[in-house]
């Protein structure tokens, strides 16, 4: 590990990400936007959906909007980095281990990720229509933002190094998509009950997690998996997909 | 290096096509697997001495590619071992990678930021403290004419442009050894004399060049010893000078014949001065020592055995005559 290599490349990272600031923004808080107004105001105040269902869409909104952020943070470039642009050739003649690119590259997507929960979560509050969330878990709520950040991150790496540059459509309609919709982000696990095998295959989704484990901390009144167990999910998740990631970019760096 | 050999068992990344493709995968499980065995590199073996400029000439898919990729830790070597200085490569790849500059066959450049950034991050990935990296990169800028479009995003460069971007990127570590992948394909003359002489500047200062070709010319003006590799192999290696001396005669004279015969091709052969006849298909080279007077004598020879003269190529000696005579064929085919 060289520390200041290290940091010089997230450095690069922060540089361009600060460049593509408006695009960034507007990527990241545009649809869960629309989604936050449409369902958790329009729906509700209407009366088309109960009050209630504000509480329940919130945690959701901000965890798919956290996964969202952090997977194309990594992916996209990498994508485009080692296929198209080569950029990344430099950076791995870089006096450094090729792995701690690959963990620059997870730091630099965790950190999107938790910037971008951090810009959704008050909007999305303020669009509501200010709901009043739990603080009463306040480091709890650090601790699930931090491993979804990872998380994504890391699902980001895997994605990045595994996937084509004609394959990127296909990863949004074939990866992506299953993963927000059957990700309990829109509704909690328990109202599965009526679907007894669909509520066993979304446990292997890790966004589930994400989500669940957000209602945990936020609103804990409503349903939600046992904090516990979203916990050693998203633990467990964490490990397999940075594994995973490494070793595909393992195998994307040298031939 | 030693023994090197590299067997791709998937097609390898640089193999791949680039560029922007798009429409409907194909179908991957609808492909029998097929086992794929590529030798690019067969048991290579040779010596760069510290301070000189070697060149590794030879046509394209003939390893280059690959043993530059093996030095500069990005490919593993399936057999084999190499070193950079007391270094091996595979096993200590960050010392090594402290100590080599490359520039790569295809630019690979930073398109999220601009030119001088570029640089300077580079320098940075590289712990070149803050002031020295921005001294370094606004005269390194200047060195390649690249100033007035400094703090611009790369968008509008030239493949030249990009290219001598590429090659100050390597130099802005200060690297010992620089690895130049074809350096000047695809360049117009007037920058492949400026390349030529940074070539020759940075050597100057002591630093060892490792070079690719596939240029001639470029191979011999720039380089103090050459191998020649054909199909993973070197099959020569020396100075430019000596390889040239090494082709019997020297010079080539290439003939396009109609009604070749046996006893035509024999009296070629007594010919004064003529060390090597080789024909096939109507194509005759003959090596001499001599080649203007020679063409009179087998224009002479041919009227009377009454074979017809379709075409003469007189060339003189040359590192293209040698690589034609070691594997038959140009380097161009």
């Amino acid at each position: 590990m060289n520390l200041r290599t290290f940091l010089a490349m997230l450095k690069r990272d922060a540089h361009v990400a600060r460049r593509n600031f408006v695009t960034l923004l507007v990527q990241t808080l545009l649809q869960p936007m629309f989604f936050v107004f449409i369902f958790g105001r329009v729906m509700t105040t209407s009366g088309l959906m109960a009050m209630s269902y504000k509480m329940l869409l919130l945690p959701g909104i901000i965890a798919i909007s956290m996964m969202m952020a952090g997977i194309m943070a990594v992916a996209m470039p990498l994508v485009a980095e080692f296929q198209f642009t080569r950029e990344i050739e430099d950076r791995l003649l870089a006096p450094m281990e090729i792995e701690w690119l690959a963990m620059e590259k997870v730091t630099a997507g965790m950190i999107q990720a938790l910037a971008a929960g951090f810009v959704v979560l008050p909007t999305a509050w303020l669009v509501m229509g200010r709901v009043s969330l739990s603080t009463d878990h306040l480091l709890l709520f650090v601790v699930i933002a931090l491993l979804v950040a990872s998380l994504a991150a890391s699902i980001g790496l895997t994605l990045g190094c595994s996937v084509g540059q004609t394959q990127i459509g296909l990863m949004f309609s074939l990866v992506l998509a299953p993963m927000i919709f059957f990700g309990c982000a829109y509704y909690p696990w328990k109202t599965l009950d009526p679907f007894p095998i669909l509520q066993r295959v979304v446990l292997l989704n890790p966004v589930v997690y994400a989500s669940e484990g957000l209602r945990g901390a936020l609103v804990p009144k409503y349903p939600h998996l046992p904090v516990s167990a979203a916990l050693a999910a998203l633990v467990l998740f964490n490990a397999l997909f940075i594994l995973l990631g490494l070793r595909q970019f393992r195998r994307k760096a040298v031939s | 290096m030693e023994s090197l050999s590299k067997i791709y068992t998937s097609a390898p990344a640089s193999a791949l096509p680039r560029g922007a493709a798009y429409g409907m995968p194909r179908a991957p499980w609808k492909r029998k697997k097929q086992a794929m065995r590529v030798v690019a590199l067969d048991g290579v073996s040779l010596e760069v001495r510290s301070g000189e400029v070697f060149g590794l000439l030879g046509p394209n898919g003939a390893g280059k590619t690959t043993t530059v990729g093996i030095l500069t830790t990005r490919v593993r070597p399936s057999a084999g071992e190499a070193w950079i200085g007391t270094y091996n490569v595979w096993k200590e790849r960050v010392r090594v990678k402290r100590l080599i500059g490359v520039v790569p066959q295809r630019p690979n450049l930073d398109f999220s930021l601009t030119a001088r950034e570029i640089l300077t991050f580079h320098g940075a990935y590289f712990q070149v403290p803050p002031p020295e990296r921005t001294r370094r990169a606004g005269e390194l800028l200047e060195r390649f004419k690249l100033t007035d479009r400094a703090d611009e995003l790369l968008l509008g460069f030239s493949g030249g442009m990009m290219q001598r971007l590429s090659i100050a990127r390597a130099m802005m570590h200060d690297p010992e050894v620089l690895f130049l992948d074809e350096p000047s394909a695809g360049l117009d003359p007037q920058t492949r004399l400026l390349l030529w002489d940074m070539v020759r500047e940075y050597n100057a200062r002591g630093k060892t060049i490792l070079l690719t070709t596939h240029n001639m010319e470029e191979a011999d003006a720039l380089c103090h010893r050459l191998a020649i590799v054909d199909h993973g192999r070197i099959i020569a290696l020396g100075t430019p000078h000596e390889l040239k001396q090494s082709i019997p005669g020297g010079h080539l004279i290439q003939l396009q014949l109609e009604g070749m015969t046996p006893e035509f091709q024999h009296e070629l052969e007594s010919l004064e001065g003529v060390t090597e006849v080789r024909s096939t298909d109507g194509r005759v080279q003959i090596y001499s020592g001599r080649s203007g007077s020679l063409v009179l004598e087998v224009v002479h020879l041919a009227a009377k055995f009454q074979v017809g003269i379709r075409d003469v190529h007189i060339a003189e000696p040359s590192l293209e005559n040698l690589f034609l005579h070691h594997t038959g064929r140009s380097l161009r085919e």
